[in-house]
């Protein structure tokens, strides 16, 4: 220990003295971590008792998604927020964590569906303008399953129908395709709208397009069984006898497209169509309100010459009523007989007929049933044939008529589908009439001919020069000596006129003669009578002349 | 250590704090002691400083917590509301191109408290457990430990400043959050803890070496 500075005397300094100040065994200042603890753990208790649920959501893109920022969003109250972006293992989808408030652990069920919010121009007009800044968050639709889910795949697009949207959705079928129509793009009834496409996919054959379409409360309850869907896209005009008509929905669905129902006029009242009821939509307003045709029979015919204006969609014509339609023209080669056939088959509608039979009579379209009805028809002479539907056009549709002086053919049953008989058509058999008048035309030796009306010809001329020749010579010789004889003629008959005259002697002779002639004539007829009267004159003489 | 240093304890001597008077203990036990000038009472090492400075510190550690977790700038703008962390802060301006002011801010608010607060620790522990190692290098790091003390500050006045500024109604809107509130009590609180902590003690353990 080294020594104290020798000028330094520690006893020289002021003793300290005792202080009145308490001093606390604990010393206050172990209340600032307490409170310090007390507030974290208050904290770290809350943060703890908020925590939520967390799910995992995947999408297709995690465009607009931020880890951290992107929130979820119901009715534009925050319940949730996306902690992690990441790619699924099969690294065709994303997958967002989400960590949803606990208030939110009722949105975790099965059916809840979410889909990401970004700016969207489409049919249904424009939407999610706000996340053009604000960036894109995901919405949400609280389902209403009870069954916890924690694993979600996220629509691509807003879901039509919501849970605070109620309505109810049916299924359309469309054979021909949809045209200008997407998700979201109305549906009208009378005009009014009153539903939206909710999605569409294609049939797993391709042959169609299937549409999930919903209509919006109150008006799902004027879509009944009997109720006809159809494209209303676009302007649908029609002329007929009362001129041109335009019809459309809306100008929205001119561009936009749409789809409009309604009953047809003859329908029955009818209780409101389940939900996911199968419709057909029509493709246009005519289309939709024909009978459906529920059944189809196949047939198939082949026509002798060219089917050039016979196309698919052609209707069949049954005496006047469209009971099919043309289905498709094919090309065939027969190997035996080494010809090429173009058989085209054909669509009908029993249903069509069955509407107009007669009460009774078993339904046609029942197997059997058909056929025969198909062969007495043919029996009777009906035949299919071509014929002209349009002249401008040349159209050609099939008729279905009877020509009883059509050789004997019956339904070939043989192939599948059922041939049936045709006859060539009236153009084919006009066509067959000129082609065999130019045949015969093209067998005649024109040129023979011709050098044969030459020489005619010529013969004519000199046959008419000897007549000439002929009639100069009678003109010369014999002509004098007939004017002589008829000088002579002309003579003796004024002879005879002169004789003949009034005031001719011989004439006034010949009368008097003839009076004295008639007087001789009524005095014999006189005594003839009184002969008659008194016989007994001629002894006794005349009666008046007694006394 | 060579020299014949004499620390006025061992003299036998006391100086009040206050008015700088030097006193004889004089019989009176320690605690008691009072200035016989100015009434201050009077103690050979800061009073409780070991208790103290532990307690500051073992709060601002908590608290340092909640300062990172909880937003510390509420900013509320017509496209949404965002909160944003010290850390958050820190990232989005690495991110958006300003990586000096990233690093600074990095170092002021995150850095800084941290180290301080092991520092501090280092200190206690050393001094606790009577190590005699390397006593002047631990008498800098203390030092740096004051000085650097009110740096960390930054963040709370950025955003003080940043809240009395941006209010602008509903357009935007920027508020303190809880996190600024822990943020400035761990600044303040490892302030109090250096200020509590008595740098004799470091030399302390010396002196018994040396005797």
């Amino acid at each position: 220990m080294a020594e104290p500075p020798k000028s330094f005397q520690a006893d020289d300094l002021p003793a300290a003295v005792i202080g009145s100040s308490g001093r606390r065994k604990l010393p206050l200042v172990w209340i600032i971590p307490i409170v310090a603890a007390l507030i974290g753990g208050y904290l770290a208790v809350k943060a703890i008792l908020e925590k939520g649920p967390t799910a995992t959501i995947t999408f297709v893109t995690a465009e607009g998604i931020e880890a951290g920022k992107t929130k979820i969003l119901y009715r534009n109250v925050e319940i949730g927020q996306v902690n992690d972006v990441g790619v699924s293992e099969d690294e065709k989808r994303v997958i967002a964590t989400v960590e949803f408030k606990k208030s939110a652990t009722k949105f975790l069920v099965k059916d809840t569906r979410f889909w990401v919010v970004r700016p969207r121009v489409g049919a249904g007009g424009v939407s999610g303008l706000g996340t053009l800044f604000s960036g894109a968050y995901l919405g949400v639709d609280l389902g209403k399953s009870t069954e916890p889910q924690h694993a979600f795949t996220g629509l691509e697009a807003p879901p039509i129908v919501t849970a605070d949207s109620p309505g109810r959705q049916f299924i359309l079928h469309s054979a021909e395709g949809i045209g200008s129509l997407e998700v979201g793009s109305p549906i009208y009834f009378r005009h009014i709208e009153v539903g939206r496409i909710a999605a569409f996919v294609l049939d797993p054959d391709g042959n169609g397009v299937k549409l999930w379409v919903v209509v919006f409360s109150p008006y799902e309850r004027y879509v009944t069984p009997n109720t006809r869907f159809w494209n209303a896209s676009g302007v649908d005009m029609t002329v007929n006898a009362d001129g041109l008509r335009v019809h459309t929905e809306s100008v929205a669905s001119i561009i936009a497209g749409g789809i409009a129902f309604e009953d047809p006029p003859d329908a029955t009242q009818a209780a409101p169509a389940e939900a996911d009821t199968k419709f057909d939509l029509a493709v246009d307003r005519v289309q939709a309100m024909k009978r459906p045709d529920n059944q189809v029979m196949n047939f198939v015919m082949y026509f002798d010459g060219s089917l050039r204006g016979l196309s698919p969609g052609a209707p069949i014509d049954f005496n006047g009523l469209t009971v099919g339609e043309v289905k498709q023209i094919n090309l065939e080669y027969d190997p035996t007989t080494k010809r090429l056939l173009f058989p085209v088959s054909v669509e009908v509608y029993p249903d069509r007929l069955r509407a107009r039979q007669r009460k009774g009579a078993p339904p046609i379209e029942t197997p059997g049933v058909a056929g025969h009805f198909l062969d007495n028809l043919v029996a009777q002479g009906y035949r299919a044939q071509l014929r002209s539907g349009n002249i401008l056009t040349g159209q050609l549709y099939i008729a279905f008529d009877r020509f009883p002086n059509a050789p004997k053919a019956t339904v070939n049953r043989s192939t599948t589908p059922v041939e049936i008989p045709t006859t060539p058509g009236t153009l084919q058999e006009l066509t067959g009439a000129v082609t065999q008048i130019a045949a015969k035309i093209e067998k005649l030796p024109l040129e023979e001919l011709t050098t044969d009306a030459h020489q005619a010809m010529q013969t004519l001329n000199s046959t008419l020069a000897s007549v000439d020749q002929l009639v100069k010579k009678i003109d010369g010789e014999v002509t004098p000596e007939v004017q002589t004889v008829l000088q002579d003629a002309h003579r003796t008959l004024e002879t005879a006129g002169r004789t003949l005259q009034s005031d001719s002697p011989t004439l006034i002779d010949l009368r008097q003669a003839m009076s004295e002639l008639t007087r001789a004539a009524e005095a014999v007829r006189v005594l003839a009578e009184m002969l008659d009267k008194q016989p007994e004159s001629l002894i006794r003489g005349k009666k008046g002349d007694q006394p | 250590m060579s020299g014949p240093w004499l620390t006025a304890a061992e003299a036998g001597c006391l100086v009040c704090h206050t008015c700088d008077l030097v006193v004889r203990p004089a019989g009176v036990a320690a605690e008691e002691a009072c200035c016989p000038r100015c009434g201050t009472p009077l103690h050979l090492r800061k009073e409780n400083s070991i208790v103290r400075t532990w307690a500051l510190l073992i709060a601002a550690v908590i608290l340092y917590i909640p300062a990172n977790v909880l937003p510390v700038m509420n900013t509320t703008t017509i496209f949404g509301t965002e909160a944003d962390t010290i850390l958050s802060g820190v990232v989005y301006l690495w991110t958006s191109g300003g990586q000096p002011l990233a690093l600074l801010v990095f170092f002021a608010s995150i850095m800084v408290p941290l180290l301080k607060m092991l520092a501090l620790t280092v200190l206690l522990v050393s001094v606790q457990r009577r190590s005699t190692w390397d006593p002047p290098q631990r008498a800098r790091l203390y030092r740096l430990v004051e000085f650097v003390g009110r740096w960390s500050m930054l963040d709370i006045y950025v955003v003080t400043l940043m809240a009395a500024l941006v209010q602008i109604g509903s357009l935007a809107s920027i508020r303190p959050g809880y996190g600024a509130v822990a943020f400035g009590s761990v600044v303040v609180l490892t302030m109090f803890s250096a200020m509590s902590f008595d740098p004799r003690f470091i030399w302390d353990p010396m002196r018994a070496k040396n005797g």
